[in-house]
């Protein structure tokens, strides 16, 4: 179970860092769903068998689509592929490089005095409902208000007002 | 393995934040950043599990809830952004001057 | 009746205060009448509290009404107290009547102009600070009223503030007198310490018991307040500021500058007799500065244009012959002249203000000409005050008064026959630019054209003082014997040299004289240029004083200023200014607004966090 988990892990690096460097929309959002992907296989060996069911069907299944659904609305074509090639450049990559690996060498150093433990007790989705209809009920109630409040901005913004431009 | 999932936390993040500070392109910049989101939701499972209790899965359940409410409201903005710039380069929205 | 007294200031003073504040949005009848009644009725309570006076005289011949305990510290202790004897009573009366008459002649005179009810709020103001400064009890109460007339003063020169002369006269005015005004309250400060009090009476007694006469302390005492009544009064040589002060409204120059403020050093004076007494080189110095400056006066009078400004320079004059009363001891004299001036002197700016009025504004005497037709009111008033001005013998008041002066100047005991002479040049010299400035404005062919004719409110305030100029003379012996009630008397040992009646004559002649000559030179029709002579031109300028403090004074000082205008101080707070800026300059360059570089930034600043978090 271990080596699937740094499988998984490897898998989801790689393709987080080939959907940085895709020019083609697209492309990018397929490989972010493979990342996604590989991460709830981590969640499962990490005994989070509920967490890594949601993380398929909510993030990968629903936020990714709807990614989807927006650039297939933009209809950017062939014309945006070339433009990206263009902003893309190799000396882009410098200083944001920079500043990822400082940030991934403060945290292995925050890190460092952890434990390597064996696999983890998973834990039940009951328990998980239960704890999150008791005390995390202000959580969930505030979560769907947060939801609500989504709905209705999208709906405002997504609403072409007829002759005002803006 | 714990600590391994931390440091893979980690290396997701800081992809994320590299890819918001390189791309132009705002779907890019929005994937990235659910990139991020999602390198945090595994930061606290991975605490959940060290310490075998649901509230790293709880806790994840609302980062996701967020999560999507955020992409719904960002990919709307994203759409009126192009209706006006024609473009989806983040740069054509400053209207500043040095 | 006489509890009454503190109404007197308090009205005025009230008035101002609701004129200040409120007037601005009230129809102008309202300010009119709230402005002109609230001196109307402090002239009335002084006229009723001089008749209760003059029926029963307080013990003492003085009253003294305390108000409350003002300052009470470490021994000092003024209080707001009013005094009433005969010179206050007698000074409040003439104020308060002629400031009546003139706030009724302004409510038709400013009629159109924009700040009306400021106008009355600073006029009734200065009356207010001008009768605190009469009946004050103690000098620290008579220097507050001092310094309010001075504001006044300032605040009614620059009224028309929109032009930056105005402004200037008025900083001049102000500025001027301020160096009199410093004298005068070093002089305070030295009677208190070498006296222990400021109560005028107390400090009268005491100086006589603790000073010998010609004593330094009072030398010093009397020279310090001396300099803060020349400068108020505009005696050499701090007179400059007073011709330019004609750029106020001609209300304001017959108020203040003619019947009242500028007699408040002769006030002053005849106020710390005692001080004077016991300090003879000042008294002399008094009489000698009194004499020169009637000269000076007179001599710049012959030479001027604008008809304000020959009154302004004949005030000048004026005052020097009360100083040279002053200066000789003749107390009485110079307040009887003080009264019967503040009589014509007002008459005669409110007169030339109808000229002024009705030639639309204008001043320049060489553009006027055959009013006499044209203005009845103006000219038979106008000749009434310069009469009684110039010393028309018998029946102007002002030959009353003069004569007694001139007939003191001889006969005291301090006297000389120099000063004599001074004052009967000074008479030929008045009367000569008096009647100058008549036959230019009032005969020969007509000049600049009538455009408005006076209404009933500034022609009643004319007439009535034109009736006190010619009738107030008539008054001579009660008002001296009155006043002889709070005043030493003068002790007129008859010198042997000339009886007071030849000195009359004299002086009579020397009227005659100068009416004569003025017909001569003006009454004839060519006379329409002012000559240009360099003699001319001297007087016109008021014999070089305003360029010699120009070049000696003000620009050394202009000088010095402008070299400490960037000086190390000032370049340290330039030098945190422009830090500020520069680091502005530099802190804008983060302001891009790109998305990418607020988030590059956030990034880098949660690196460095995190850094500083783990290593430290």
């Amino acid at each position: 179970m271990q080596v699937v988990f740094y499988i998984s892990g490897a898998i989801a690096i790689l393709s987080t860092v080939l959907m940085l460097t895709r020019l083609n929309a697209v492309h990018a959002l397929l490989y972010l769903v493979v990342s996604l992907l590989a991460i709830a296989v981590v969640f499962y060996v990490l005994g989070a068998a509920l967490a890594a069911a949601l993380e398929v069907i909510i993030y990968a299944g629903a936020i990714m689509v709807l990614f989807i659904f927006v650039v297939m609305l933009l209809n950017l074509g062939e014309a945006a592929v070339l433009k990206e090639k263009n902003l893309l450049t190799s000396t882009m990559w410098v200083g944001p490089a920079i500043l990822s690996a400082v940030l991934i060498a403060e945290f292995v150093y925050i890190l460092s005095e952890g434990s390597h433990g064996d696999l983890p007790a998973p834990v039940e989705p009951k328990q998980v409902g239960a704890a999150l209809y008791a005390p995390y009920l202000i959580g969930v109630e505030l979560g769907s208000m947060l939801l609500l409040a989504g709905i209705v901005g999208a709906y405002h913004l997504g609403w072409s007002r007829p002759q005002k431009d803006r | 393995m714990i600590h391994d999932g931390f440091i893979l936390a980690g290396i997701l993040f800081a992809l994320g934040t590299a890819g918001v500070l390189v791309r132009r392109n705002i779907i890019f910049m929005l994937m990235s950043i659910e990139v991020m989101l999602n390198a945090a939701g595994l930061a606290f499972i991975v605490a959940g599990a060290r310490w075998s209790q649901p509230d790293g899965q709880i806790l994840f359940l609302f980062i996701l809830a967020m999560a999507a409410a955020e992409v719904a409201v960002g990919l709307a903005l994203v759409l009126r952004f192009y209706h006006q710039y024609k473009l989806l380069d983040v740069d054509a929205a400053s209207k500043m001057r040095g | 009746m006489l509890r009454l007294l503190w109404l007197i200031p308090a009205i005025p003073f009230g008035s101002a205060f609701i004129l200040a504040t409120l007037a601005p949005r009230w129809p102008r009848k309202v300010t009119a009448v709230l402005g002109t009644g609230a001196i109307a009725a402090s002239s009335a309570m002084s006229l009723l509290i001089a008749a209760e006076f003059l029926r029963n005289p307080p013990s003492g011949n003085a009253f003294t009404q305390v108000l409350w305990k003002w300052i009470d510290v470490a021994g000092f202790r003024p209080e707001v107290a009013l005094y009433l004897d005969a010179l206050s009573l007698i000074m409040i009366a003439v104020v308060t009547f002629v400031a009546f008459l003139i706030h009724l002649y302004s409510t038709e005179f400013m009629a159109e102009d924009d700040g009306y009810s400021r106008f009355f709020a600073y006029m009734n103001l200065f009356v207010a600070s001008m009768v605190t400064l009469i009946l004050a009890d103690n000098l620290l109460l008579l220097y507050l009223g001092w310094e309010g007339v001075g504001l006044c003063s300032y605040l009614l020169i620059g009224f028309w503030y929109r032009d930056p002369v105005n402004g200037l006269a008025a900083r001049k005015a102000f500025i001027v007198t301020r160096i009199g005004d410093t004298a005068m309250s070093i002089g305070l400060f030295l009677l208190f310490t070498s006296l222990g009090t400021l109560r005028i009476q107390d400090l009268m007694q005491r100086a006589s018991i603790q000073w010998l006469p010609g004593s330094g302390l009072a030398i010093a005492a009397a020279a310090l307040l001396l300099g803060g009544a020349v400068g108020k009064s505009a005696q050499l040589p701090l007179q400059t500021w007073l011709p330019d002060a004609m750029a106020g409204p001609t209300p304001t120059s017959a108020l203040i500058h003619a019947a009242t403020m500028v007699t408040a050093g002769v006030y002053l004076t005849a106020r710390t007799h005692t001080l004077f007494e016991l300090a003879p080189p000042v008294q002399f110095i008094v009489a000698i500065i009194g004499a020169a400056t009637l000269l000076l006066a007179g001599f710049s009078a012959l030479a001027q244009h604008d008809i304000k400004r020959v009154l302004a320079y004949s005030t000048i004059s004026q005052i020097g012959y009360m100083f040279l009363a002053l200066g000789v001891g003749a107390w009485t004299a110079a307040i009887f002249h003080f009264m019967t001036h503040a009589f014509f002197k007002a008459l005669l700016f409110l007169a030339a203000g109808i000229v002024i009025n009705a030639l639309h504004d204008e001043h320049d005497m060489f553009r006027m000409g055959g009013l006499r037709r044209e203005l009845p009111v103006a000219f038979w008033t106008f000749l009434a005050g310069g009469c009684a001005l110039a010393g028309l013998p018998l029946i102007t008041s002002g030959a009353y008064s003069k004569d007694l002066i001139l007939w003191d100047e001889l006969s005291s005991p301090s006297g000389a026959p120099g000063l004599w002479a001074a004052g009967i040049a000074g008479v030929f010299l008045t009367s000569l630019y008096t009647f100058r400035l008549i036959f230019l404005v009032f005969f020969g062919r007509p000049g600049t054209e009538v455009t408005r004719r006076p209404g009933f409110a500034m022609q009643l305030p004319v007439w009535i003082l034109a009736a006190l100029s010619i009738g107030a003379g008539f008054l001579e012996r009660s008002i001296t014997n009155f006043l002889a009630m709070a005043l030493p008397g003068t002790p007129g040992t008859a010198r042997g040299v000339i009886s007071e009646t030849s000195s009359d004559i004299i002086a009579a002649l020397a009227f005659a004289t100068g009416l004569l000559l003025a017909a001569f030179l003006y009454l004839r029709p060519s006379v329409r240029q002012p000559s240009t002579s360099a003699l001319q031109r001297l007087w016109l300028q008021g014999w070089g004083f305003d360029w010699v403090y120009d070049r000696l004074l003000v620009r050394p000082v202009v000088w010095i200023s402008n070299i400490y205008k960037n000086d190390i101080v000032d370049s340290f707070y330039d030098g945190i200014a422009k830090a500020t800026e520069l680091a502005y300059r530099a802190m804008s360059h983060i302001q891009t607004g790109r998305v990418r570089w607020y988030a590059a930034g956030i990034a880098a600043g949660s690196a460095l966090i995190i850094a500083i978090a783990i290593f430290l």
